[in-house]
């Protein structure tokens, strides 16, 4: 037990003086969570719009007030003509044409029914999309507010509702995967070059022959990375409430368990990538190239699997991340239990095992 | 019998490393493995320390088989290896206190044992070890190597790229601590150091040339050996190597140590030739056969 | 002609901080001349070298090599002179005629001379059927002779060798060394370091470094006599014990 505690104690001073992985360590996940956070975003704050009133009554004043003021729109321009929409769309800077048909009260008033177009550029079909929901939620509002004294004509009009993230919040959707993300490459990575590094210098030579057993060097290793990266995943959940606002409707312990269970799952990775690399140099490209674009690909981070090809999809249940995502949105934004999450559980447990067990039979006791 | 060696091989790829290797060393004995880069050395090491497995043959140390008892020999030597191999990163006294804890004993208990390395080294003890100079690193190591009193202790090369001071004072500590019982085996290309061991092996591409005490190996050189000296060195090597009755021309030092084919040789013949190509000041006097003399003339 | 100063040094001083790693040092190196600067690892030979093969710039003091000065020529004095040090000296996962190529380039010679010099130095090592092998794979003592060879493809007035022979066979060394003769006796200046005491004994003149300073200077022979002893080994192990 001494042996290994000393072995421990060792691992940490190497933590601590290595500054630079220090900053991989720490610093890493905070830039990436807050670049995510901030920088990249799905919602639309300020999109360019012009209108093309060919109505110009006060019922179009009004819609035209409405989506104006709101923080999404910024109304760069009125078009008079509709030659204009083109060019004003290949100029790039306009996202969004919106167009009042003639005659627009009336035909609200008379036939219950006016139409506004809505063109967006869907160069970029995200924002597209989300300009067109935008609209058309503001077009909802209006109608509800106004027809409240009119007598209820029975429309059928498809209500779309963004269930958990109805303002389409991007950071709901990528900090589970962030957070994914960073546990693994951190965790995997750093446990990977650790091992390799002592296979590099030649300090392994001397570790073999003493009587510390492998699985005493595994585990040693592994441990200090599982107190680090646990704070890392708090920091991050810290950053998520705190800075972006992001609910956590289901249990904070439930959340802290799965953590450490996908943590220990990454470094039992790094391990077995440490097994099959002699220098650091191959351990980190393996980590990268191996783990960081599959998951960044196939885990459902940004892409979503079920619009990927059957062959993909498949892959994707490999991949431990995949499941941890799940894990993460179900605890955090849907608020659901062990009860809904027993079978993604499972399947951690299941691959954090293998990883463990194949590491062990690989890891070599001599030098060749 | 400390360790014995019976008949290894080890190839890499097409690489003969070690051939058909045999010799004993015996306990409490200093012994040399005298050979250049790409002899074996390493790879005997290794093979003894259980760190690889040879392709024929069968080894022991200290009674254990180095295969099927590794795990006692991992506990009970002390190992060295070629490159300095401890944490660049911990202090001194970090590096000493992790090998004591790995092999289950403390600094105090051995103490003892390193007290006259320690000594030199520990007045930078809280220095990290790679900002240490090469002496003192190689000061570290072996301390680290023995502080937990092992029975075998390998030296893989301990004193390569370090000063000749350095190097007198590590021999002097191997001596003193063979006095203590432990056997010691130790690799390295300086031959002057072969002259310290109890028991030499010279080993060159694999092969074993000869095992014998240093007297014994430099007694059995077949010819005399001439210091042979004059005001241009290179000259006289050119000349020396021109002439017809030569077996060997090494320039030692201030010297060319040389050697005639003829068993009846006498330098007057040498002189006139030199003389003839015009060098000045010659020299030629009958001189001491060292090691690397014999070294050379065995691996020929 | 044969005396004409290669290498000048007055006073050449480098302070890294409060540490002084050369400490005001004098000598002169004469054209053709076998020069040893000898001294324990961290007396401050590798700083000093540094200085003189233009890749550091001393604190004070003055040094010529070839005829440039050290602060306002080092790229000439890098065009001037040939490098070759223990842990660097040829790139092991190029083939031996790849390497004289690479080397010939950076030394600015022409594709004809390059492809002249390359058959010499093939022929001379007797390398003609490891030419197209990667240098990894050779044995350490004909790298080191390629290094050499490599070293002096532009005809360098001065070439620096640092620890060139360690841990090379003995005859291995000993043919090194032959090639260091002939050199020299071309007029080659040779500027060596090494750990071998007994090299440092085929030196026409040697320099012992003590701390930073230079504690003796002058030809094996004299140095034997001046401090009594038999061999170059005991003059340094006196010198540095004190």
């Amino acid at each position: 037990m001494k042996r290994f505690i000393g072995f421990i104690t060792k691992e940490f001073y190497h933590i601590f003086r290595d500054t630079r992985s220090l900053f991989i360590l720490f610093g890493m996940p905070i830039a990436q969570v807050m670049l995510f956070g901030f920088a990249i975003t799905n919602e639309i704050n300020n999109v360019n719009i012009a209108i093309f009133d060919k109505s110009k009554d006060a019922t179009t004043q009004e819609i035209i007030n409405k989506i104006t003021a709101s923080k999404y729109f910024s109304n760069k321009q009125f078009i008079t003509n509709g030659a204009e929409i083109e060019s004003v769309f290949k100029k790039g800077d306009i996202k969004a044409v919106l167009v009042f048909e003639k005659d627009f009260s009336e035909k609200l008033i008379k036939e219950n029914k006016a139409t506004v177009q809505i063109i967006t550029d869907a160069t970029d079909p995200n924002t597209a999309n989300t300009v067109n929901n935008y609209v058309s939620s503001i077009l909802q509002k209006y109608q509800q507010e106004t027809n409240k004294n009119i007598k209820p004509v029975y429309q059928i009009t498809p209500e779309s509702r963004m269930v958990y993230n109805p303002e389409l919040k991007s950071v709901f959707m990528f900090v589970p995967g962030v957070m994914t993300i960073i546990l693994m490459l951190v965790s995997a990575m750093m446990t990977s070059i650790s091992i390799t590094r002592e296979k590099e210098l030649g300090t392994m030579e001397i570790l073999l022959v003493s009587p510390i057993k492998p699985f005493q060097v595994i585990i040693g290793k592994v441990v200090p990375y599982i107190f680090l990266s646990i704070i890392n995943a708090v920091v991050i959940v810290l950053l998520s409430i705190f800075i972006f606002k992001m609910p956590v409707q289901g249990s904070l312990i439930l959340l802290g368990v799965q953590s450490v269970l996908f943590i220990i799952n990454a470094l039992s990775l790094g391990i077995l990538i440490s097994t099959i690399s002699d220098t650091q140099q191959t351990a980190m490209m393996i980590s990268l190239m191996g783990l960081m674009l599959p998951v960044i690909l196939l885990s459902g981070f940004i892409f979503p699997i079920s619009s990927m090809p059957v062959p993909l999809q498949i892959i994707s249940h490999v991949i431990p991340a995949k499941w941890f995502i799940i894990i993460l949105k179900g605890i955090m934004l849907k608020g659901v239990g062990i009860t809904i999450l027993w079978k993604e559980t499972l399947i951690l447990v299941a691959m954090t095992v293998f990883f463990i067990v194949l590491s062990i039979k690989k890891y070599k006791i001599r030098l060749e | 019998m400390s360790i014995t060696i019976k008949h290894i091989s080890k190839s890499f790829k097409d690489v003969i490393a070690l051939k058909d290797i045999s010799f004993n060393v015996n306990e409490g004995e200093l012994f040399g493995l005298i050979g250049p880069d790409g002899a074996g050395k390493t790879t005997l090491f290794r093979i003894l320390t259980t760190l690889l497995i040879a392709d024929e043959g069968t080894a022991t140390v200290a009674n254990y088989d180095v295969v099927k008892n590794y795990k006692d020999i991992r506990n009970h030597v002390g190992y060295m290896p070629g490159r300095f191999s401890l944490y660049q990163d911990l202090t001194v006294e970090e590096n000493l206190t992790f090998f004591a804890t790995i092999f289950g004993t403390t600094i105090e208990e051995n103490y003892d044992l390193i007290k006259d390395i320690y000594v030199q080294i520990e007045p930078f003890k809280n220095r990290r070890a790679g900002d240490l100079s090469g002496g003192m690193k190689q000061k570290l190591a072996l301390s680290c190597a023995l502080i937990h009193k092992p029975k075998v202790l390998f030296l893989d090369e301990p004193t390569t790229g370090v000063d000749p001071v350095s190097r007198k004072e590590f021999w002097e500590m191997l001596k003193r601590l063979q006095q203590k019982g432990i056997t010691i085996l130790v690799s390295t290309p300086y031959m002057d150091e072969a002259a310290l061991c109890d028991r030499i092996a010279l080993i060159q591409n694999g092969k074993i040339l000869q095992i014998d005490t240093p007297e014994e190996i430099v007694k059995h050189y077949p010819k005399a050996i001439y210091d042979v000296a004059a005001s241009n060195m290179y000259e006289l090597i050119i000349s020396l190597n021109e002439y017809q009755y030569n077996h060997s021309v090494y320039p030692f030092g201030e010297f060319v140590h040389y050697t005639d084919k003829r068993d009846d040789f006498n330098p007057e013949g040498l002189l006139k030739y030199l003389e003839g190509k015009g060098l000045k000041n010659i020299v030629i006097q009958p001189t001491k056969t060292t090691i690397e003399d014999t070294f050379m003339e065995l691996a020929k | 002609m044969k005396e004409k100063n290669v290498i000048q040094v007055k006073n050449l001083t480098k302070k890294f901080g409060d540490f002084t790693a050369v400490d005001n040092i004098t000598f002169e190196v004469k054209q053709g001349e076998i020069f040893g600067f000898l001294g324990a690892n961290g007396a401050g030979k590798t700083t000093a070298m540094k200085m003189l093969i233009g890749i550091s710039k001393p604190t004070s003091g003055e040094a010529n090599v070839a005829d440039f000065d050290v602060y306002t020529n080092p790229e000439d004095i890098k065009k001037n002179i040939g490098y070759m040090s223990q842990k660097f000296a040829l790139y092991d996962d190029l083939t031996v005629k790849e390497n004289i190529t690479f080397f010939g380039g950076i030394y600015g010679l022409s594709k004809s001379i390059i492809k002249q010099k390359s058959e010499a130095l093939i022929n001379e090592l007797g390398l003609q059927e490891v030419a197209n092998e990667l240098v990894g794979s050779l044995p350490l003592g004909w790298k080191q002779k390629i290094a050499f060879s490599v070293a002096l493809l532009h005809n360098p007035k001065v070439v620096f060798l640092d620890e060139p022979t360690g841990g090379v066979d003995p005859i291995t060394r000993r043919q090194f060394w032959e090639m260091i003769y002939k050199n020299a006796h071309n007029g080659t200046t040779i500027f060596v370091t090494t750990h071998y005491m007994d090299e440092a004994e085929y030196c026409d003149r040697v320099s012992i470094m003590v701390d930073g300073k230079i504690e003796a200077l002058d030809t094996p022979k004299n140095l034997k006599k001046q401090f009594n002893v038999e061999n170059m080994n005991d003059v340094f192990l006196k010198l540095a014990r004190g």
